[in-house]
């Protein structure tokens, strides 16, 4: 039986993990840093441990933060919108438009701002094109928007691979590092976190419509949904949540098919706790994975993606065979 | 009293396919309507079309008495039920959350469900023998029991105007008559009923009046009794029935 004080408490839980991942995050690192240390800097005195928590740490975490809350939320939508299990906030093609767009702001010499505008667009490029190919006819069938979000995705990783071909050598690695999803280049993290509130302020109204959207489209209409206009608004959601957390750090595989996976496999499939509880534990799985990334085989960094799949497919794996197979 | 539904001069098509040219129906409190027709005669579509679910051709259906734009989805939703052929649940949920969706109309935006709504859909998982299932993943039931979860589902949905294709699908004999006795509690509490069967026979025993589709865009509407005759019948299926009669029920055998 759901109800509210049960969906509080996990929340309350998650929030509890969530500030242990920020503290680690902004405790661990080259400059060594203690709990003790930590809250004396919040009494403001300029040091350079002060300037590195707060100047590099601080903005790192929270986009990690951001980044993988939003793809949490996008793929918990997206595989309702499409009630597909399989579903993820790359499916339908936005990441791939991103990369295009990025991958020219570096092949053109951009960096900064300019390379997330490129990106930015790139993917609103692709959210409007797939948005109008498969709405064409009025008509939203699931497996139309599926095969029109795959083919542009498969159009767009074309394009990749040809901008990849013809780089100078010395830009292949920062297009690279781009396209594996890495935090480092993310900038200032309070745009981000913007979206992320917007987008889980917009979608939580929603939350029962969507458990009956995934019972399917005609029962949910006959339960009182408004469904077209309940698709097109997630698809909205989703799509600007998987751009917003792609412009900032790439393409991070993983946490948004992931994530929701093993929220449900937790608390069970009502969206009005799915989608909080996928936002903190997506944004925590990823503060965690970018803590590990800069300081596992520190100097040097690994691109965050890449922990977060080597993490994620055992921990996914073994409550898989935990529960009996039944995500 | 007014009635629960009305159609009025309606006229559906599946494609090049009529479906009915000029319907007239009207379907009041406490009575019960069954559809018969051969398969792909268009008995679905006509009835998601009574429901709300495509727009007619032409004409219009009247749910207590204004259309289904003028009430909204919400507002409908608390007036009419349906239960679709198609069970499909891409992700795991327990019977009991299944059956509260049921409740979904009565809610404000932001309201749980309480200890009523519990009660209503319990009550109605009670009703289909689906007790001790509650916290069942669904996807572990079999195909007759999740049948019975969407109906108890729709009881739960509290709508006065039931709209039911082919509720018996998966049913063993004792849960067809089960349910069909159910509903008709329903309808003499004051439900109006529209199902769709494959069955002459529970038609002549349960309905208080046939819809005949013979999907050529002809139809016959009127008391059971009187359609369901066995040269009629050959003629909506396209093979001869015979009837045969028991302590007072009718059974059409096909011949």
């Amino acid at each position: 039986m759901p109800n509210r004080r049960r969906a509080l408490f996990v929340l309350a839980i998650l929030l509890g993990l969530a500030g242990l991942s920020l503290g680690a995050a902004l405790l661990a690192g080259s400059v060594a840093t203690g709990p003790a240390e930590l809250l004396s800097l919040l009494g403001g005195e300029p040091s350079l441990a002060a300037e590195v928590v707060l100047q590099l740490r601080l903005p790192r975490a929270l986009a990690g933060f951001a980044c993988g809350g939003l793809l949490a939320l996008a793929g918990a939508l997206m595989q309702v919108l499409l009630r597909n299990p399989l579903a993820d906030p790359y499916v339908l093609g936005i990441s791939g438009g991103a990369g295009v767009g990025a991958l020219a702001a570096i092949l053109l010499g951009l960096s900064g701002l300019g390379l997330d505008a490129f990106a930015f667009c790139g993917a609103l490029g692709a959210l409007l094109l797939v948005f109008g190919l498969a709405h064409g006819d009025g008509s939203w069938t699931q497996t139309r928007l599926l095969l029109t979000g795959v083919i542009v995705a498969a159009g767009c990783g074309a394009l990749v691979a040809l901008m990849l071909s013809i780089a100078p050598e010395s830009k292949l690695r920062g297009m690279l590092f781009w396209l594996m999803g890495d935090l480092s280049q993310a900038g200032t993290p309070w745009p981000t976190l913007g979206f992320l509130a917007l987008a889980l302020l917009l979608s939580l109204p929603y939350a029962r419509e969507l458990n009956l959207l995934a019972r399917g489209a005609e029962s949910a209409q006959t339960l009182g949904v408004a469904v077209g206009r309940l698709r097109g608004l997630v698809y909205f959601i989703a799509a600007l949540a998987t751009a917003a957390a792609v412009t900032s750090a790439g393409s991070i595989g993983f946490i948004g098919l992931v994530v929701p996976h093993l929220v449900r496999l937790a608390i069970g499939n009502d969206q009005r706790l799915l989608l909080p509880a996928s936002v903190l534990a997506g944004g925590t799985l990823l503060m965690a994975a970018d803590t590990l990334a800069r300081t596992i085989i520190a100097p040097e960094q690994l691109p965050v993606g890449v922990l977060t799949a080597l993490l994620g497919v055992p921990i996914f794996l073994f409550l898989l065979s935990r529960t009996g197979g039944r995500p | 009293m007014s009635p629960l539904l009305t159609a009025r001069e309606l006229v559906v098509r599946i494609g090049a396919q009529a479906v009915c040219c000029g319907l007239d129906l009207s379907l009041a409190a406490g009575e019960t309507l069954v559809i018969l027709g051969k398969n792909g005669a268009g008995k679905s579509t006509l009835l998601a079309t009574l429901a709300g679910l495509r727009p007619p051709l032409a004409g219009e259906v009247l749910l207590q008495q204004q259309n289904y734009a003028a009430h909204g989805p919400r507002a409908a939703a608390r007036l009419r039920g349906w239960l679709g052929q198609h069970r499909g649940d891409p992700f795991a949920t327990t019977v009991l959350e299944t059956a509260l969706a049921g409740r979904h109309p009565h809610l404000g935006r932001w309201q749980w469900e309480g200890p009523e709504d519990a009660r209503i859909a319990r009550q109605a998982l009670l009703d289909l023998g689906l007790h001790g299932l509650e916290e069942r993943d669904v996807q572990t039931l079999s195909g007759g029991e999740r049948q019975r979860l969407a109906i108890a589902t729709l009881l739960t949905q509290e709508a006065p105007l039931m709209l039911l294709d082919e509720p018996l699908t998966h049913l063993d004999l004792n849960h067809q008559i089960a349910v069909l006795d159910l509903l008709a509690r329903r309808t003499r509490a004051g439900a109006g009923l529209i199902s769709v069967l494959h069955d002459p026979g529970l038609a002549w025993r349960y309905a208080d009046r046939v819809l005949l589709i013979y999907g050529d865009g002809h139809t016959d509407l009127g008391p059971a009794d009187a359609l369901l005759t066995p040269e009629r019948l050959q003629r909506l299926y396209g093979h001869p029935l015979a009837r045969v009669e028991q302590d007072g029920r009718v059974a059409f055998i096909p011949c």
